[in-house]
């Protein structure tokens, strides 16, 4: 059972409640005027005058479970952690991870990649990859999150070299 | 004789120069008020050489991007009414001025150069000739596109405007019953008189239902929010919706001067124009008689600047209103003035001519 709307007298006036509503939007006008104005002279204390953020001098703060560009992790003597198992590219919804591997001379991994391809126009930033490695070889957590190409080739970060980005925190398992 | 046409048209030139200026600011002003309303900055990117200027550069950017935009006429449209259409709307908007004046007059020794373009004795009638004037270059465009949905958008335009002329016009008799005179010049001198021996007789204190209705009516007049259906900004096919470029700024500009036309009306018939409290041609004559001589070129100055700060707050006024309320439904919109705003003000005329006739 629907009911109609019933207004007041004083809301059928139409007036008053215009003149209200314009109260409130005038008293936010002079406030943020005068945080403005004050702001010029000292940095404002309690409120800000707007709640704009002037990217690109400011960036929004970011999560830190924000999955943003991925990287290959390093062990110690510089060599990729990625024991090319393929669990990756085997979770990954939208295939967008190409290995090739190689034989690794050290017994205990036995295994390393030749080329790791990430296709990052085809990339849906789910994670999968991130919890699928058994060798934590793999990160989301660079906060890049500006990394726009002006050629879908160019979206393909095919060289190893450009997946070993410097992380945002300090790898402590190493 | 040839040096009053003279004088006539270099004022004609000062006071299309000030108009299309202050149309222009307009438009930084309408971006910064409602971004500082909203809680945000607003557009402050527009520099030159670095130089960002809390975005004043803005509305220059603007006209240079609407100059070098595509020239688009529609295959099958009118095309000598396409191009004339916002010719006669951003003509007629710019004629309204002519008879309104800025302030008294400029003495430059024995001639008194009055600051007013025309001293026409119905100045009043001709501004409101020049404000349903408009309704043709509307009516034009929507009917030159060659497009269904752009001509019923300028049928619900002219619709509007016609029917909020009616409040319009019978809004400003009560101010004609005081004050006596059509020629906005006289009207504004005599609001120079004081009422009750200390309040200025501004037409805002003997007609505050008259300003009301005319403010109302001379938004829905000049299709502004809350009464811009026609236009709609997007969520509905008004009448330009064919138009791109300059011709589109040139209707943009239309909007912007239409208002600024209200609010130099509304300021010369309701807050005394050019008048500062208590300021005549000698100086300041304040309520018990003391008399404080001012001189000549700053009685001018006073008075221009007075007009204009009253014109501003007008137009800060109707921008906050703009950017408060939600826009009418049409038939709302056409039933609101009909059956409200038009009763009113022929209540209003009832009223005043009642108080004046039970006064003397």
């Amino acid at each position: 059972m629907i009911r109609k709307p019933t207004y007041s007298e004083l809301d059928r006036a139409y007036f008053p409640g215009l003149l209200a509503g314009t109260w409130v939007t005038a008293r936010h006008f002079f406030a943020n005027l005068t945080r403005h104005v004050l702001g010029l002279v000292y940095p404002p204390a309690r409120r800000r005058a707007s709640v704009t953020i002037q990217y690109p001098e400011q960036h929004r703060p970011l999560s830190p479970r924000l999955r943003t560009l991925h990287r290959l992790t390093k062990r110690a003597d510089g060599s990729p952690r990625c024991v090319a198992c393929m669990m990756c590219e085997t979770v990954c919804p939208a295939l967008c991870i190409y290995i090739v591997a190689k034989e690794k001379p050290d017994p205990d991994f036995e295994k390393q990649p030749e080329s790791f391809i990430i296709d990052l126009g085809r990339c849906v930033f789910c994670g999968f990859c991130v919890e699928a490695c058994p060798e934590d070889a793999i990160r989301m957590d660079t906060a890049i999150l500006e990394f726009s190409a002006l050629s879908r080739e160019d979206l393909v970060f095919n060289m190893e070299q450009l997946l070993r980005l410097e992380p945002v925190e300090t790898d402590t398992a190493s | 004789m040839l040096v009053n046409v003279v004088v006539a048209m270099v004022e004609a030139v000062i006071v299309l120069g000030f108009v299309m200026t202050f149309a222009g600011f307009l438009t930084w002003v309408e971006r910064k008020q409602s971004a500082v309303m909203q809680d945000r900055i607003g557009a402050n990117r527009a520099d030159i050489f670095g130089i960002r200027l809390i975005g004043l550069f803005h509305p220059i950017a603007d006209g240079l991007k609407m100059l070098t935009k595509e020239d688009f006429i529609p295959a099958k449209a009118d095309r000598a009414l396409f191009v004339i259409a916002p010719v006669v709307s951003l003509f007629f908007a710019l004629c309204a001025f002519a008879t309104i004046p800025f302030g008294d007059f400029v003495q430059f020794g024995p001639r008194q150069i009055p600051l007013q373009v025309a001293k026409v004795n119905i100045g009043l009638l001709f501004v409101f000739a020049m404000i349903s004037m408009e309704i043709y270059g509307v009516v034009l465009a929507g009917w030159a596109s060659r497009n269904n949905y752009s001509f019923l958008g300028a049928l619900r335009a002219s619709a509007l405007m016609l029917s909020y002329e009616l409040p319009l016009g019978a809004a400003i008799i009560g101010v004609l019953m005081v004050y006596h005179s059509l020629e906005i010049g006289e009207i504004i001198q005599r609001q120079g008189e004081l009422l009750f021996g200390f309040l200025p007789k501004w037409g805002i204190f003997v007609q505050p239902l008259g300003f009301v209705v005319f403010l109302a009516a001379g938004l829905a007049a000049t299709k502004r929010v809350p009464f811009d259906t026609p236009e709609g900004e997007s969520e509905i096919i008004g009448y330009f919706v064919e138009y791109s470029g300059m011709k589109f700024g040139m209707f943009m500009l239309t909007d912007l001067v239409e208002t600024v036309v209200i609010a130099a009306l509304a300021t010369s018939l309701f807050l005394g124009g050019w008048q500062f409290p208590y300021l005549t041609s000698h100086g300041f004559l304040l309520p018990g008689g003391a008399l404080s001589p001012v001189a000549h070129p700053w009685v001018v100055v006073l008075q221009i600047v007075s007009f204009t700060v009253k014109v501003a707050l007008l137009c800060w006024f109707l921008m906050l209103l703009r950017w408060t309320l939600p826009r009418f439904r049409y038939d709302q919109a056409m039933r609101l003035g009909w059956l409200f705003m038009f009763p009113l003000s022929l209540i209003n005329i009832l009223v005043s001519g009642a108080v004046m006739t039970w006064i003397s």
